[in-house]
Protein backbone atom coordinates (compact mmCIF):
# COMPACT_ATOMS: atom_id res chain seq x y z
CA UNK A 1 0.00 0.00 0.00
CA UNK A 2 1.41 3.38 -1.05
CA UNK A 3 -0.27 6.84 -0.48
CA UNK A 4 0.42 9.91 -2.22
CA UNK A 5 -0.31 13.99 -2.08
CA UNK A 6 -1.99 15.35 -5.08
CA UNK A 7 -2.28 19.00 -3.82
CA UNK A 8 -4.17 20.57 -6.37
CA UNK A 9 -7.16 18.64 -5.71
CA UNK A 10 -6.53 18.44 -1.87
CA UNK A 11 -6.46 14.70 -2.32
CA UNK A 12 -4.75 11.66 -0.80
CA UNK A 13 -4.41 9.15 -4.01
CA UNK A 14 -4.22 5.67 -1.83
CA UNK A 15 -3.08 2.61 -3.79
CA UNK A 16 -4.09 -0.32 -2.19
CA UNK A 17 -2.99 -4.00 -3.10
CA UNK A 18 -3.88 -7.64 -2.76
CA UNK A 19 -7.05 -8.66 -0.57
CA UNK A 20 -9.14 -6.25 1.59
CA UNK A 21 -10.61 -7.94 4.50
CA UNK A 22 -11.13 -8.02 8.54
CA UNK A 23 -7.18 -7.99 8.50
CA UNK A 24 -6.14 -5.74 5.81
CA UNK A 25 -8.88 -2.97 5.83
CA UNK A 26 -7.75 -1.65 9.37
CA UNK A 27 -4.33 -0.77 7.88
CA UNK A 28 -5.66 1.17 5.43
CA UNK A 29 -8.25 2.78 7.45
CA UNK A 30 -5.43 3.66 9.92
CA UNK A 31 -2.55 4.92 7.60
CA UNK A 32 -5.46 6.83 5.77
CA UNK A 33 -7.16 8.35 8.89
CA UNK A 34 -3.45 9.60 9.30
CA UNK A 35 -2.85 11.06 6.36
CA UNK A 36 -6.02 13.39 5.88
CA UNK A 37 -5.25 14.81 9.15
CA UNK A 38 -1.38 15.11 8.16
CA UNK A 39 -2.19 16.71 4.54
CA UNK A 40 -5.01 18.46 5.28
CA UNK A 41 -6.69 16.77 2.21
CA UNK A 42 -10.47 16.47 1.95
CA UNK A 43 -10.76 14.42 -1.08
CA UNK A 44 -9.24 10.45 -1.00
CA UNK A 45 -8.96 8.46 -4.35
CA UNK A 46 -8.35 5.05 -3.97
CA UNK A 47 -6.32 3.04 -6.78
CA UNK A 48 -8.07 -0.33 -6.83
CA UNK A 49 -6.04 -1.91 -9.78
CA UNK A 50 -3.46 -4.26 -7.77
CA UNK A 51 -6.63 -5.20 -5.62
CA UNK A 52 -8.14 -9.11 -6.06
CA UNK A 53 -10.27 -9.20 -3.78
CA UNK A 54 -12.50 -7.38 -1.41
CA UNK A 55 -15.04 -8.81 1.18
CA UNK A 56 -17.63 -6.20 3.32
CA UNK A 57 -14.93 -5.55 5.41
CA UNK A 58 -13.50 -3.57 2.63
CA UNK A 59 -17.28 -1.80 2.17
CA UNK A 60 -16.91 -0.55 5.77
CA UNK A 61 -13.87 0.81 5.53
CA UNK A 62 -14.53 2.69 2.32
CA UNK A 63 -18.00 3.68 4.43
CA UNK A 64 -15.87 4.51 7.01
CA UNK A 65 -13.29 6.95 4.78
CA UNK A 66 -16.65 8.37 3.30
CA UNK A 67 -18.03 9.41 6.60
CA UNK A 68 -14.45 11.28 7.82
CA UNK A 69 -14.43 13.43 4.16
CA UNK A 70 -17.94 14.01 4.19
CA UNK A 71 -17.38 16.29 7.68
CA UNK A 72 -14.78 17.86 5.77
CA UNK A 73 -16.98 18.56 2.49
CA UNK A 74 -15.10 16.16 -0.01
CA UNK A 75 -15.41 13.22 -1.90
CA UNK A 76 -14.33 9.57 -2.46
CA UNK A 77 -13.45 8.16 -5.71
CA UNK A 78 -12.70 4.02 -6.18
CA UNK A 79 -11.39 3.60 -9.75
CA UNK A 80 -10.16 0.85 -11.46
CA UNK A 81 -12.37 -2.15 -10.06
CA UNK A 82 -13.18 -5.59 -10.85
CA UNK A 83 -15.57 -6.92 -11.14
CA UNK A 84 -16.27 -9.17 -8.26
CA UNK A 85 -15.36 -5.60 -6.06
CA UNK A 86 -17.66 -3.35 -8.07
CA UNK A 87 -20.59 -6.46 -7.64
CA UNK A 88 -20.17 -5.88 -3.78
CA UNK A 89 -20.01 -1.97 -4.21
CA UNK A 90 -23.32 -1.94 -6.28
CA UNK A 91 -25.13 -4.15 -3.46
CA UNK A 92 -24.20 -2.08 -0.81
CA UNK A 93 -25.70 1.30 -1.62
CA UNK A 94 -22.14 2.77 -1.86
CA UNK A 95 -22.63 3.84 -5.34
CA UNK A 96 -24.72 6.57 -4.26
CA UNK A 97 -22.26 8.06 -2.36
CA UNK A 98 -18.78 7.75 -3.96
CA UNK A 99 -17.22 7.79 -7.43
CA UNK A 100 -16.23 4.61 -9.13
CA UNK A 101 -15.04 5.17 -11.96
CA UNK A 102 -12.25 3.83 -14.45
CA UNK A 103 -9.38 6.32 -14.53
CA UNK A 104 -8.36 8.28 -11.66
CA UNK A 105 -9.08 10.96 -14.29
CA UNK A 106 -12.78 10.53 -14.91
CA UNK A 107 -12.92 9.93 -11.06
CA UNK A 108 -11.68 13.97 -10.84
CA UNK A 109 -13.51 15.40 -13.54
CA UNK A 110 -16.79 13.51 -12.12
CA UNK A 111 -15.67 15.19 -9.08
CA UNK A 112 -15.11 18.83 -10.27
CA UNK A 113 -18.15 18.73 -11.95
CA UNK A 114 -20.64 18.23 -9.16
CA UNK A 115 -18.85 20.69 -6.89
CA UNK A 116 -17.09 22.85 -9.09
CA UNK A 117 -13.71 23.21 -9.58
CA UNK A 118 -11.16 24.17 -7.02
CA UNK A 119 -8.28 26.14 -7.39
CA UNK B 1 -17.06 -36.80 -7.59
CA UNK B 2 -17.31 -36.80 -3.83
CA UNK B 3 -14.21 -35.14 -1.57
CA UNK B 4 -14.32 -33.92 1.87
CA UNK B 5 -12.36 -31.69 3.76
CA UNK B 6 -11.84 -30.57 7.18
CA UNK B 7 -9.82 -26.82 8.45
CA UNK B 8 -9.23 -25.94 11.46
CA UNK B 9 -8.11 -22.90 12.83
CA UNK B 10 -7.42 -20.17 15.41
CA UNK B 11 -9.58 -17.08 15.47
CA UNK B 12 -6.84 -14.55 14.16
CA UNK B 13 -7.66 -12.25 11.47
CA UNK B 14 -4.63 -13.75 9.67
CA UNK B 15 -6.27 -16.82 9.14
CA UNK B 16 -9.59 -15.12 7.25
CA UNK B 17 -7.65 -15.25 3.73
CA UNK B 18 -6.05 -18.83 4.54
CA UNK B 19 -9.61 -20.13 5.35
CA UNK B 20 -11.55 -18.56 2.10
CA UNK B 21 -8.56 -19.47 -0.15
CA UNK B 22 -8.68 -23.12 0.99
CA UNK B 23 -12.11 -23.62 0.80
CA UNK B 24 -11.91 -22.02 -3.12
CA UNK B 25 -8.77 -24.67 -3.54
CA UNK B 26 -11.30 -27.47 -3.03
CA UNK B 27 -13.03 -26.98 -5.67
CA UNK B 28 -10.28 -27.08 -7.85
CA UNK B 29 -10.90 -30.80 -9.15
CA UNK B 30 -14.31 -30.22 -10.37
CA UNK B 31 -13.40 -26.84 -12.47
CA UNK B 32 -15.56 -24.30 -10.82
CA UNK B 33 -16.34 -21.01 -12.88
CA UNK B 34 -14.28 -18.00 -11.91
CA UNK B 35 -17.68 -16.36 -11.08
CA UNK B 36 -18.10 -19.71 -8.60
CA UNK B 37 -14.90 -19.43 -6.65
CA UNK B 38 -14.74 -15.76 -6.19
CA UNK B 39 -18.28 -15.74 -4.99
CA UNK B 40 -17.35 -18.84 -2.53
CA UNK B 41 -14.47 -17.08 -1.37
CA UNK B 42 -16.41 -13.46 -0.59
CA UNK B 43 -19.25 -16.05 1.22
CA UNK B 44 -16.51 -18.15 3.54
CA UNK B 45 -14.59 -15.01 4.05
CA UNK B 46 -17.88 -13.61 5.81
CA UNK B 47 -18.77 -16.37 7.52
CA UNK B 48 -15.03 -16.84 9.25
CA UNK B 49 -15.31 -13.11 9.51
CA UNK B 50 -18.24 -13.41 11.45
CA UNK B 51 -16.88 -16.07 14.09
CA UNK B 52 -13.95 -13.97 14.64
CA UNK B 53 -15.12 -10.98 15.29
CA UNK B 54 -18.63 -11.65 16.58
CA UNK B 55 -18.14 -15.10 17.93
CA UNK B 56 -14.98 -15.03 19.50
CA UNK B 57 -15.10 -10.74 20.04
CA UNK B 58 -11.71 -10.69 18.55
CA UNK B 59 -10.76 -12.78 21.28
CA UNK B 60 -9.23 -16.44 21.59
CA UNK B 61 -11.18 -19.52 19.83
CA UNK B 62 -11.14 -21.40 17.63
CA UNK B 63 -13.23 -21.78 13.88
CA UNK B 64 -13.28 -25.30 12.66
CA UNK B 65 -14.51 -25.57 8.40
CA UNK B 66 -15.48 -28.35 6.45
CA UNK B 67 -16.15 -29.03 3.54
CA UNK B 68 -18.17 -31.81 1.48
CA UNK B 69 -18.46 -32.19 -2.47
CA UNK B 70 -20.76 -34.70 -3.57
CA UNK B 71 -21.18 -34.16 -7.97
CA UNK B 72 -21.30 -30.49 -8.31
CA UNK B 73 -23.17 -29.95 -4.95
CA UNK B 74 -20.86 -28.06 -2.23
CA UNK B 75 -21.35 -27.93 1.43
CA UNK B 76 -19.40 -25.84 3.91
CA UNK B 77 -19.82 -24.99 7.30
CA UNK B 78 -17.68 -22.61 9.23
CA UNK B 79 -18.00 -23.48 13.08
CA UNK B 80 -17.54 -21.46 16.42
CA UNK B 81 -17.58 -22.16 20.00
CA UNK B 82 -17.72 -18.65 20.87
CA UNK B 83 -20.58 -16.33 22.33
CA UNK B 84 -24.03 -17.05 19.59
CA UNK B 85 -26.05 -15.31 18.46
CA UNK B 86 -29.56 -13.87 20.53
CA UNK B 87 -31.84 -12.88 17.19
CA UNK B 88 -30.85 -14.86 14.59
CA UNK B 89 -33.38 -13.00 12.52
CA UNK B 90 -32.26 -9.66 13.49
CA UNK B 91 -28.42 -10.63 12.91
CA UNK B 92 -29.85 -11.51 9.44
CA UNK B 93 -31.48 -8.33 8.51
CA UNK B 94 -29.56 -6.58 5.87
CA UNK B 95 -27.24 -3.77 6.94
CA UNK B 96 -27.67 -4.88 11.00
CA UNK B 97 -24.67 -4.92 12.48
CA UNK B 98 -23.91 -6.24 16.02
CA UNK B 99 -21.05 -4.03 16.75
CA UNK B 100 -22.33 -0.33 15.30
CA UNK B 101 -19.12 1.09 17.03
CA UNK B 102 -16.83 -0.33 14.71
CA UNK B 103 -16.62 -0.17 10.90
CA UNK B 104 -19.02 -2.99 10.48
CA UNK B 105 -20.63 -2.50 7.00
CA UNK B 106 -23.99 -5.14 8.47
CA UNK B 107 -23.97 -6.81 4.48
CA UNK B 108 -22.14 -10.30 5.77
CA UNK B 109 -25.55 -12.39 5.58
CA UNK B 110 -26.49 -10.60 2.62
CA UNK B 111 -23.90 -11.31 0.98
CA UNK B 112 -23.53 -15.34 2.04
CA UNK B 113 -27.07 -15.51 0.93
CA UNK B 114 -26.37 -13.85 -2.71
CA UNK B 115 -23.61 -15.95 -2.95
CA UNK B 116 -24.59 -18.99 -2.39
CA UNK B 117 -27.67 -21.42 -2.91
CA UNK B 118 -28.61 -22.24 0.90
CA UNK B 119 -27.80 -20.88 3.96
CA UNK B 120 -28.41 -21.99 7.56
CA UNK B 121 -28.10 -20.71 10.78
CA UNK B 122 -27.71 -22.08 13.96
CA UNK B 123 -26.49 -20.70 17.01
CA UNK B 124 -27.32 -20.78 20.80
CA UNK B 125 -26.42 -18.10 23.35
CA UNK B 126 -22.83 -19.18 25.12
CA UNK B 127 -22.91 -22.08 23.35
CA UNK B 128 -21.69 -20.97 19.39
CA UNK B 129 -23.02 -20.42 15.88
CA UNK B 130 -22.36 -23.04 13.02
CA UNK B 131 -22.94 -21.66 9.26
CA UNK B 132 -24.05 -24.03 6.55
CA UNK B 133 -23.68 -22.97 3.18
CA UNK B 134 -24.66 -25.20 0.22
CA UNK B 135 -23.52 -24.28 -3.23
CA UNK B 136 -24.71 -25.62 -6.88
CA UNK B 137 -22.36 -25.75 -9.44
CA UNK B 138 -22.47 -25.14 -12.73
CA UNK B 139 -22.45 -28.17 -15.20
CA UNK B 140 -19.23 -28.49 -16.87
CA UNK B 141 -19.65 -26.58 -20.63
CA UNK B 142 -17.42 -29.56 -21.71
Amino acid sequence: MEITLIPKQRMILVRATGEIDHHSSEAIRRLTEKEIRRSGAVNVAFDFGRVSFMDSSGIGMLLGRYKTVKALGGSIIVYDVSQQVKRLIEMSGLMELIIVSDTLQKGINEMNRTKGVRI
Amino acid sequence: MKNTMLLKIPSKSENERFARTVCAAFLLEVDPTIEEMSEIKTAVSEAVTNAIIHGYNSGEGEVVITGELSDRTVTYTIKDSGCGIPDIEKAREPLYTGKPETERSGMGFSIMEAFMDELVVESEPGKGTTITMIKRLSENAE
